[in-house]
């Protein structure tokens, strides 16, 4: 784990993952689109609203991914000291942000049409929209500090608390009465869902996550670039 | 072709579903570049203006020592 700390290595490791992961986007989610759109069978009971799925599901399953990834870098970052975990859970923040955010949308755009209504204050649709406002408020509580440094570790703080809520949306179509369907994918005995979804279901997520670790490679750059900006900056003034 | 334009009658729902995702997706991924580029630009402009502030100061007698600096 040290040796990727160091940044020079960590760019060199970047660039070298980044052609792979863009094509492996590029290829999936092109490919799981026109799958998903066109090829995939419409619900007996849903109809055409089921392709909604292709990216609601996805989403869900990413929003919390990144998080988990953000909580994970930020324990890292404030037990180690590691520089790169710090910039890894910043530069996760936003791209799960907007996984979430597309999650609770296309949730909403499907249940109008099949539940009766855009939105419910149940278990699993509220506790999604507490994970929204937990990486806005990661990423206003960086901002809000004079010293870049205690903001990150105000956040960082803020990342590992939240992360209670993770289990809380996995398991709340369980726990509690939900208008949500139960786990159908991921749950004991294998999916029960027909192959004909289940691939260009599985093909969106590996688009999905390959579009992840492309953004974050990416951004974790920048952060890289904005650091050493920042260093250079110093010496001139002081040297 | 009609009929998959509107999605059994769900074309409401389907295609805003998608074309948000995309939307999104794609805002977020042009940003993301950009920031990128202007940071890199950024970084190499500073690095250049360091190593001539250095050359300067370290005076003609030994050309280029700035670099390996």
């Amino acid at each position: 784990m040290h040796r990727f700390a160091n940044p020079t290595r960590f760019l060199r490791l970047a660039d070298a993952i980044l052609p792979w992961s863009i094509a492996a986007t590029v290829l999936a989610l092109g490919s799981g689109l026109v799958w998903a759109l066109a090829f995939s069978p419409a619900d007996y009971q849903q109809g055409d609203t089921v392709r909604i799925m292709y990216l609601h599901v996805p989403a869900a399953w990413m929003g919390l991914f990144a998080y988990t990834a953000m909580a994970v870098a930020s324990a890292v970052a404030l037990i180690w000291k590691h520089p790169l975990a710090d910039l890894a859970a910043k530069a996760s923040a936003p791209v799960g942000a907007c996984f979430t955010f597309l999650c609770l949308v296309t949730g909403s755009l499907w249940g109008k049409p099949m539940w009766g209504t855009w939105w419910v204050w149940d278990a699993r649709l509220t506790s999604m929209l507490i994970l929204l406002f937990l990486y806005l408020g990661y990423m206003a509580l960086q901002g809000a500090f004079d010293d870049p440094q205690r903001g990150q570790k105000a956040a960082a703080v803020l990342a590992l608390v939240g992360f209670v809520n993770v289990p809380i949306i996995k398991f709340s179509v369980d726990w509690w009465n939900t208008l949500h369907q139960p786990a159908s994918v991921v749950k004991m005995g294998g999916p029960a869902i027909d192959p004909a979804m289940l691939v260009p279901l599985l093909v969106m997520t590996v688009g999905f996550k390959a579009y992840y670790v492309t953004l974050l490679l990416l951004r974790i750059k920048a952060e890289v670039a904005d650091a050493k900006i920042r260093s250079l900056r110093l010496t001139e003034i002081h040297g | 072709m009609s009929g998959f334009l509107s999605m059994g009658g769900y074309a409401g729902y389907v295609w805003p579903a998608y074309a948000l995702t995309l939307v999104v997706l794609g805002a977020l991924c042009v940003a993301t570049v950009s920031s990128l580029r202007r940071k890199q630009k950024m970084l190499d402009l500073l690095q250049s203006s360091v190593r001539s502030a250095r050359r300067r100061r370290d005076g003609n007698q030994t050309p280029g020592a700035g670099e390996t600096a």
